[in-house]
């Protein structure tokens, strides 16, 4: 009886600790960017996500397109997709479940610099944009 | 006496409330959903996924070839890049076949396919005669004030759409 209460007890300490190890949280995404990038978390620049976050490019019907356009001008103020849905403020310091599941956080990169910016974003590119952001109050 | 005479007052209103209850017209107990009413489907990645821009369309709005169509090109999903993981998206296009418009699973989809030419396979819901039909009151400059935004947008007038109610009670065209 001990014993069952024991390892029941142990599988559910596993339990725990797989869910802990998917959790991310955008200091350890941009750790893994940085990495990723081959460089150390302190070579990434917030001023470098302001301007990736700001910076018009050609889109479509030649209208400009930025992360703004979508995103608005203030990440902790909910933005608008263009069929007219919500988004949910992009900046932590708003709301608390961005930058805390990486396999989210990749799908919105891959699909987002390819609408904005015609190519994938480079691992740099999404330490900066993490740091920024994270900075945001 | 008076015992008996108040459970016969309870007997014929049980009685008369239930018969009342079970004849009123009701969507869902029409068994598939009705005219207006969406059957209640689940299916965590299509609600997931497909809802993230706009809502998650039923599959009973689109016949099947359209839905292939649509799910083989994601990563230019009207001029957006809506790319899914391959099993992700191989998940959600076989709910989508199983429940489309001409699945026979639905009321709405065999009102979508009438007449709909055997081998369309539009792109757009509102590009169908169905859409068009059901929509024919309303004005252009309405589908383009900014409240509404793009006729794509059901939710703009259609208050439940997310719970897959359509019917006309439930509407309220924004200003």
């Amino acid at each position: 009886m001990t014993k069952r209460f024991f390892l029941g007890g142990l599988a559910m300490l596993g339990m725990a600790s797989a869910v802990a190890l998917a959790a991310e949280t955008p200091a350890s995404l941009m750790a893994r960017y940085a990495q990723e990038a081959g460089i150390p978390v302190s070579a990434l620049s917030a001023a470098r996500g302001d301007a990736l976050y700001r910076t018009d490019h050609p889109g479509r019907n030649a209208q400009p397109v930025s992360c703004a356009s979508c995103h608005t001008k203030s990440p902790t103020q909910p933005g608008q997709t263009r069929v007219g849905k919500r988004i949910e403020p992009l900046a932590p310091a708003a709301n608390r479940e961005r930058f805390t599941d990486a396999a989210k956080v990749e799908k919105w990169f891959r699909r987002n610099c390819q609408d904005v910016l015609q190519r994938e974003c480079s691992a740099q590119e999404k330490g900066d944009f993490i740091f920024w952001l994270s900075q945001v109050k | 006496m008076n015992y008996f005479l108040r459970g016969i007052g309870v007997l014929t209103t049980v009685g008369v409330v239930s018969v009342l209850a079970f004849s009123l017209p009701s969507g869902e107990a029409r068994g598939d959903g009705g005219d207006y009413v969406l059957p209640r489907l689940k299916n965590k990645n299509w609600q997931q996924e497909c809802s993230s821009c706009h809502i998650a369309y039923a599959p009973a709005f689109l016949p099947r070839a359209s839905w292939r169509r649509l799910m083989g090109d994601l990563d230019r999903h009207f001029g957006e890049n809506a790319s899914l993981d391959p099993a992700i998206q191989a998940d959600i296009l076989k709910f989508l076949e199983a429940n489309a418009a001409d699945s026979g699973t639905s009321q709405m989809g065999r009102r979508v396919m009438q007449g709909m030419d055997a081998k369309a396979a539009p792109l757009r819901l509102t590009e169908t005669r169905w859409f068009a039909h059901k929509h024919d009151e309303v004005r252009p400059a309405t589908w383009s004030r900014k409240s509404v935004g793009s006729a794509a947008n059901c939710a703009a007038c259609h208050q439940k759409a997310e719970q897959g109610l359509f019917d006309d009670d439930s509407v309220r065209i924004p200003k």
